[in-house]
């Protein structure tokens, strides 16, 4: 079960790519949701959302960034090993639906949580503006895939290697003053959201941002992912990860999500040794 | 037999041997250490045998409990496990979880002049004997009559129906959310009360039955209950209990240090935190720590803390000691290992710093009030009562609500207006054709042997529908 049938290495080995045997999950799998996944019997329960899924094969892929122990694990696994568990599909999924003009905003692994959600607003029929960005060239994912699921892809990097010399936000408030536009959606660092979010309020463009706070089971029975939406709190896993991006308590996010960096040095520390 | 009658009353209940606490509160071994065989007969014979056994009433189930300690007498353990079987598939768990003070316990004959006989302490010692020495047979299985039963949720509810239907000859399979299997049996009572190697074996021998468990199914979301029956199923058991964490909506609950019990307990116990960094799940360790509410799931919560290294662990309930729910026996140990109760107060809000980590709690003291509806007196805040405490670690446990995934993924289950499932309290049968409940999930937050009881009509319910039709 759960058998790793292909892996590939993205962003120079920082970003792994697993498609993963779970028929059940990929037949029922929807653009925006995750699944929970453990690499072992000891490991901790880490979710990730689902980059594509092949209902037909089977599979879904996940895309993540090598950040701790535990994706450490994830990226040290090759094909035909298996996943101890993989629970999903999780979350709710994002609603598709005609809008007009939509700008998608990516950063980061983002980008992968962006993929499935772009491609179906395009078929949906929307006229769809990717924005991605990126520390430097070499770090950029995925452009060829949100190439052909855009109409229209602008590439921003931080040192200027590729494309626009700075942030999303610069190219964002280039189309905001230019176009009328219907919906935005943004993922990727909290901190990118944050600003996506601020920008889009001033014009009052409605904007969609998927959550990532620190989760254990997933299914709405732990209250650990809790975040703060328009002063009240919901629990990310089961009312998101999406949420109307100008309602959400960003800073509450960012310390909730340090709750356990002391732990997680020294799960990386052990984990180096061992390997 | 005047006389005879009068020796009993005269031997003393036996004590259970117990790790001291200043040595418990430090590690995660079982606290009490079970009887000897020779104390479990001795204590046996303390039981009159009675014609109209009271302590039967007081067993949800009707355990026949002279049935059974009149084998352990005798020095058949083997026997009285058998017996036990008769009405409780999970007799060890039983005997170490069960509120007796307010059960068999509390109806026992003896317990009106001196102290009851100590039914849970002999179901376990008979329930441990039988599985530490394999020597108890297997129940016989049925013919198989081919047809297919789906029970969602490894609860001891849920573990019930499929022990139930499997000697019944039917098929069953267990769907588990999550990686284990044991439901609060696994995530929320701690090791140290009910060790995971006894569930492990319980769910090892429904296996060895041929009962079938897929986990990390998520019912509602990997898969439906039509999906269910689209694949063959002919019934379906919900047992998915209580899941979903009550908080208390003060300002501050989102500070880092602010838990709820589920959360707590399911990073100590099913990801195994307290064994952090061998297992990778990383828990809070608190110094000092305060735990919100008096039930069986505080006193859980608090003991793990102490155990985590807190320096103090206080528990915070606005009402009087008299009303604290938990299990007597729990509160006993928790104060013996130097939990503080603080109560007739109430939390109002959480104080945290900078980085958003907690620093403290406001607290209001109460006074008890006129009753209410529920005939215990209310507690009413003293006016200006406000003062702070200082801690880096709050644990909610005022209970638990029902989990709605599974049932806004099945429309056509009627519930009550709590959000629990309407069944039929003789058959356990829903208002969805081919779909019966029990346990939390109908009830709310309750015990291990009612959920148990719960699914034995359950079973029978299904198994004349599968054999006679709904
Ligand atoms: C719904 C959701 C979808 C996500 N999708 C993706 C994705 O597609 N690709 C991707 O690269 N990342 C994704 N993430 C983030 C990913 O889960 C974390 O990067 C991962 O858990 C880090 O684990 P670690 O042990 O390697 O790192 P750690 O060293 O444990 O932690 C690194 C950081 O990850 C966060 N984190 C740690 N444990 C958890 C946890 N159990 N749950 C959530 N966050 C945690 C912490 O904030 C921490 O600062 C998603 C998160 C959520 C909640
Ligand atoms: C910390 C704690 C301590 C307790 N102490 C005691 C005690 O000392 N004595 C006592 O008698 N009672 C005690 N209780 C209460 C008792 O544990 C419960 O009443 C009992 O476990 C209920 O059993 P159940 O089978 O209904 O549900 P649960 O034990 O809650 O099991 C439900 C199972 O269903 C699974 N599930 C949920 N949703 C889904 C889904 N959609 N698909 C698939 N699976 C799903 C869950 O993961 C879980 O494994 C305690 C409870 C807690 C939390
Ligand atoms: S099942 Fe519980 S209530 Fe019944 S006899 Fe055993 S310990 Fe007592
Ligand atoms: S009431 Fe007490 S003494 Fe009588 S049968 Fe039950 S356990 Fe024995
Ligand atoms: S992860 Fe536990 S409730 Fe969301």
């Amino acid at each position: 079960m759960f058998e790793i049938v292909n892996r590939e290495e993205m962003a120079q080995g920082t970003i792994v790519l697993n498609e993963i045997d779970a028929p059940r999950i990929a037949r029922k799998a929807k653009p925006g949701q995750f699944v929970i996944l453990q690499a072992n019997e000891k490991g901790e329960r880490i979710p990730l959302t689902m980059a594509d899924v092949d209902p037909e094969k089977g599979t879904i892929t996940i895309i993540y960034m090598i950040v701790g122990k535990s994706t450490k694990v994830f990226g040290s696994m090759q094909v035909g090993e298996n996943y101890y568990a993989v629970i999903g599909p999780l979350g709710k999924a994002t609603h598709i639906e005609k809008r007009g003009k939509v700008v998608c905003v990516g950063g980061g692994t983002g980008i992968a949580v962006l993929h499935p959600i772009t491609r179906a607003l395009k078929e949906a029929g929307n006229e769809v503006t990717t924005i991605l960005g990126s520390r430097n060239k070499d770090l950029l994912i995925l452009e060829d895939k949100m190439t052909s699921a855009s109409h229209h892809l602008h590439i921003c990097t931080d040192d200027g290697s590729r494309g626009h010399h700075g942030f999303v936000t610069d190219v964002l408030k280039d189309i905001l003053a230019k176009e009328k536009i219907d919906l935005v959606v943004a993922i990727g660092p909290v901190p990118m959201m944050k600003f996506v979010s601020m920008i889009t309020k001033e014009k009052g463009v409605e904007t969609l941002v998927s959550l990532n706070p620190i989760m254990v089971d997933g299914t709405g029975m732990c209250g650990g992912c809790r975040v703060s939406v328009g002063g009240t709190t919901k629990f990310a896993c089961v009312d998101g990860p999406e949420f109307d991006g100008h309602a959400v308590d960003y800073d509450e996010l960012s310390k909730r999500l340090t709750a356990y960096q002391a732990d997680e040095k020294i799960s990386l520390e052990e984990c180096k040794q061992n390997i | 037999m005047v006389e005879k009658k009068a020796k009993k009353e005269q031997t003393p209940r036996s004590k259970m041997p117990e790790q001291a606490p200043e040595v418990r509160n430090k590690n995660f071994l079982e606290v009490p250490l079970g009887l000897t065989p020779e104390m479990a007969m001795t204590e046996a014979s303390r039981c009159l045998q009675c014609k109209k056994p009271a302590c039967v009433e007081g067993c949800p189930v009707s355990v026949d409990i002279p049935g059974f300690i009149a084998r352990i007498a005798d020095g058949d353990f083997n026997g009285a496990a058998v017996k036990l079987w008769e009405r409780n598939a999970l007799p060890a768990v039983c005997g170490r979880v069960c509120p007796q003070e307010i059960q068999c316990e509390g109806l026992c004959i003896l317990g009106k002049k001196g102290d009851s006989v100590a039914i849970g302490y002999l179901e376990r010692f008979a329930a441990d004997f039988a599985r530490e020495n394999g020597t108890a047979e297997l129940p016989k299985v049925a013919e198989k009559t081919g047809k297919k039963v789906a029970v969602i949720g490894s609860g001891p509810s849920g573990l019930t129906v499929a022990g139930d239907l499997i000697v019944k000859g039917h098929d069953v399979t267990i769907f588990e959310a999550f990686h284990q299997t044991g439901g609060v049996l696994v995530y929320g009572i701690p090791e140290f009360r009910l060790p995971k190697s006894i569930v492990a074996s319980e769910v090892a021998t429904l296996e060895k039955l041929g009962v079938n468990i897929e986990t990390n199914s998520v019912v509602g979301a990997t898969v439906t209950i039509d999906e269910l029956f689209e694949e063959g199923y002919d019934a379906v058991y919900v047992g998915v209990g209580a899941g979903l964490p009550r908080f208390m909506n003060l300002p501050g609950e989102n500070f880092i240090g602010v838990f709820s019990a589920n959360e707590y307990l399911t990073r100590t116990n099913l990801m195994k935190a307290y064994r952090f960094p061998e297992y990778d799940t990383p828990v809070a360790r608190g110094k000092n720590v305060v735990v919100l509410g008096a039930g069986n799931v505080a006193m859980d919560a608090a003991r793990t803390a102490m155990r985590l290294g807190a320096e103090s662990v206080k528990v915070v309930y606005r009402r009087s000691r008299a009303e604290m729910p938990a299990r007597a026996e729990e509160l006993h140990h928790a104060e013996e290992e130097g939990i503080e109760f603080i109560l007739l107060t109430n939390p109002t809000r959480f104080f945290g710093d900078e980085n958003g980590r907690l620093t403290g709690m406001e607290c209001l003291k109460m006074e008890l009030g006129e009753p209410d509806a529920s005939g215990r007196r209310r507690p009413v805040a003293v006016a200006g009562s406000e003062y702070t405490i200082e801690c880096d670690l709050v644990v909610v446990s005022v209970g638990a609500q029902p989990n709605p995934l599974l049932t806004n993924a099945t429309p056509d289950i009627t519930l009550n207006r709590w959000g629990n499932i309407e069944a039929d309290p003789a058959t356990g049968k829903t208002t969805k054709k081919g779909v019966w409940a029990g346990g939390d999930i109908v009830t709310g937050m309750a015990t291990v042997i009612l959920a148990m009881g719960a699914g034995r009509e359950a079973a029978d319910s299904i198994h004349d529908y599968l054999t006679l039709g709904w």
